[in-house]
């Protein structure tokens, strides 16, 4: 098999595993991610559960196997984020992102494993989420005044 | 009304990070949803990097499909949403999430399991912004919007 097509495979396995975690960690249930950032009403820290046991497992292995390789074992390199900065399209953005998941009870994640429940409105989020990611790439490639607006080179 | 699920929930949780571990160990890349789909939208994207990004997304969606069968209730909303809601809400998450670089996963699993500031920054930004939301949501309209 050629590296590539390895990866593919690697990332198919990976997106499936995934998509299980969501599914039993909660996270396709809008109610319950709605309910999750309710900390002034009738709270549900369970999603912290998810975060929390995800990021521990991978800060394990962050720290205790791929920092001290120089490439990971099947592709040349590793395609990691290096900058430390905090600029305005990271809390812009993430603001922006916070409100559509509080609004709608999706994130990216489950809002596409959830497309297999069949639900009109799974279809209709998927489709706004798409389209609103779409037209970031657009005001990218434009460097157009909303760019400019917030601060993105 | 949710009941609180600690062990699915945790359990859940470190599948997500296994998944999200293999990734980085075999492929050198980050399991961020919003990035990996996102780019499959852009053309300047090249065919090399298409591959593994929709084999990804595919495991996503092919999983969610046998999942619907296989725990239909899994998939149940309780929330009260138009579908003028819906719409805003899937444009702020998907214009949001290529602003900010990255949404639950890339910032909240992977970045703040690299310990990265930014992740940080951006996971207590979008917390704080959805619980507004909530908050707004309950209390000025009553949980229906």
């Amino acid at each position: 098999m050629n590296p590539s097509r390895k990866q593919a495979v690697l990332a198919g396995l990976s997106g499936v595993l995934f998509s299980v975690g969501l599914v039993l960690g909660g996270m396709t249930r809008p109610g319950k991610v709605v309910a999750f950032l309710d900390f002034f009403g009738d709270w549900d820290p369970s999603l912290a559960f998810v975060m929390g046991g995800a990021a521990s497992v991978y800060l394990a292995t962050y720290l205790g196997a791929a920092k001290k390789r120089k490439a990971p074992i099947i592709a040349p390199a590793f395609h990691l984020p290096t900058r430390k900065d905090v600029d305005g399209p990271l809390v812009v953005g993430a603001a922006l992102f916070g409100v559509g998941w509080g609004l709608g009870g999706f994130c990216p994640g489950p809002a596409l494993t959830s497309l297999g429940s069949g639900s009109l409105d799974v279809v209709v989020f998927v489709a706004a989420m798409l389209t609103g990611m779409g037209i970031r790439t657009f005001l990218n490639k434009r460097g157009s005044i909303a760019n400019r607006v917030t601060g993105t080179a | 009304m949710e009941s609180f699920t600690p062990i699915s929930s945790l359990i859940g949780g470190i599948l997500i990070g296994i998944s999200s571990a293999l990734l980085l160990m075999f492929n050198g890349r980050i399991a961020g949803i919003s990035g990996i789909t996102g780019a499959l939208l852009d053309r300047s994207t090249t065919s090399d990097e298409r591959g593994w990004r929709i084999a990804f997304t595919m495991g996503l969606v092919v999983a969610g499909v046998a999942a619907a069968f296989a725990a239909p209730t899994a998939f149940v909303s309780t929330i009260d949403r138009s579908t003028l809601s819906i719409v805003v809400a899937g444009l702020a998450v998907g214009f949001g999430t290529r602003t900010g670089s990255g949404c639950t996963s890339g910032h909240g699993v992977c970045g703040l399991g690299r310990l990265s500031p930014r992740s940080l920054v951006a996971v207590l930004t979008f917390i704080a912004t959805g619980a507004l939301t909530v908050f707004v949501v309950r209390t000025l309209f009553g949980g229906s919007i």
